[in-house]
């Protein structure tokens, strides 16, 4: 099914670009910034296992990377694959796909690494990875 | 300004008494008249989780409305010494201080609606004593619980218990939901103490499987009605389908733009489920 695999392509490179503009649309929003004021470091998310380096300093996203050199370090990884974020980034998502802890209960995502800033700043995180829900497009 | 202010029918008041020879001073909250309708909190939370059922007129029209903080949780006091002992609740215990609670208001055939962990035990309740109760009302109810991440992370000094709980559960609740109740929602798991909902969930975990007991439920005696929202992960419909299927003349009902709170997170959606299911259950008293 080549055009099962084409789609899948351009559902992989919408969802690297939705992640792209998790700065711009965190970018004033001191609620969040403040949620995540502690939080100054670097966190993986893997996109059909296309690495992206999301960078937090003290709340604020200020940078995603998506063409790093392979091996870098990363505090954790969130990993899903294009189809689950497509999902998860729905305006209302469908049950199951509302939330990342439910993903990763349902193996459709994993949560790996040193979990320790995560958890401590776990709604923060939530909340950074539903940003694209804002503005991604539905089928 | 004096004219928008308004007074709540509920009251609450403070029971002491003694369950398995330990004191409790017990919260709770009551409104309206009729048969008794106990209502049981979910884990690492509190009855106010029930104050839009408590404030609705056409439930305490026919039932008289009870919702207790169970001891830790709330404003029910843990017991003398707690602080010597890392908290962990058991189903003899969660089954006693039920029923110890019903005795000491001398509550006759109450209806038990209980959610989550409250849920789950109206199964025992019902197993154990199927003429003490009317009916049981078991909300995102099922027989069987496994846990699936580590728990450690609720209640460890370097990870702020009341923050964590809350974001835990903040993705149980339907996207439908209104901000404003979910938030409260989560207010509830933000004041709870250090270690209670960890030490709630110890008996989903340890004692989370009663498969093999839950045929033995005896619906002619006791009736069952099960409702589960849809947009909970931790107790899905289908976990609750699957138990409904085990215990003959049990009633499921799955409730959509729902989660792990209907009664808290969208009482007005909830509404449209529990009513017709409490009618039938005053009804059937009435007949």
């Amino acid at each position: 099914m080549i055009t099962n695999v084409a789609d899948g392509d351009a559902l992989k490179e919408r969802a690297l670009k939705a992640l792209q503009s998790l700065p711009e649309l965190a970018s004033g929003n001191d609620i969040l910034a403040h949620a995540g004021r502690y939080v100054s470091l670097e966190f993986l998310v893997s996109i059909g296992g296309h690495p992206c380096f999301v960078t937090v300093d003290e709340g604020r996203v200020v940078k995603v990377e998506t063409d790093a050199q392979k091996m870098r370090a990363s505090t954790f990884t969130i990993a899903a694959e294009p189809d689950a974020w497509d999902r998860f980034w729905q305006a209302m998502p469908a049950p199951g796909w509302n939330d990342l802890f439910a993903m990763n209960k349902r193996g459709n995502a994993t949560i790996e690494g040193n979990l320790l800033p995560f958890m401590q700043n776990l709604q923060f995180f939530k909340d950074v990875m539903a940003l694209p829900r804002q503005t991604w497009e539905a089928k | 300004m004096s004219g928008q202010a308004s007074i709540e029918n509920v009251v609450g008041r403070y029971l002491n008494t003694e369950i398995g020879g330990v004191h409790y001073r017990i919260y709770f909250e009551e409104a309206g008249q009729g048969t008794p309708l106990v209502c049981l909190h979910t884990a690492g939370s509190d009855a106010r989780q029930w104050r839009h059922i408590l404030a609705d007129e056409e439930v305490t029209a026919r039932f008289r409305v009870i919702a207790f903080d169970m001891p830790r949780h709330g404003k029910s006091n843990p017991p003398k010494g707690f602080e010597g002992e890392q908290y962990r609740l058991h189903r003899r215990d969660y089954i006693d201080t039920i029923v110890g609670f019903c005795d000491a208001l001398a509550l006759e055939k109450p209806v038990v609606m209980g959610c989550s962990i409250g849920g789950r035990i109206v199964l025992d309740l019902g197993l154990e004593h199927p003429d003490r109760f009317s009916a049981l009302v078991g909300v995102q109810c099922s027989d069987y619980h496994k846990p699936w991440y580590d728990s450690t992370w609720m209640h460890r000094p370097d990870v702020h218990g009341g923050e964590i709980c809350a974001a835990i559960v903040s993705g149980m609740m339907a996207p439908q939901s209104p901000v404003d109740t979910v938030q409260e929602t989560l207010w509830y798991y933000k004041q709870s103490g250090p270690g209670v909902f960890k030490g709630d969930l110890y008996f989903y975990g340890a004692e989370g499987d009663i498969r093999d007991e839950v045929s033995r439920f005896d619906t002619t005696r006791c009736p069952l009605y099960i409702l589960t929202g849809e947009y909970d992960y931790s107790c899905t419909p289908e976990n609750s389908e699957q138990t409904a299927s085990r215990i003959k003349g049990a009633k499921m009902t799955r409730m959509e733009e729902l989660g792990h709170f209907p009664m808290s997170e969208n009482p007005a959606q909830f509404r449209k489920y529990i009513l017709p299911v409490l009618s039938e259950i005053s009804g059937s008293q009435t007949a």
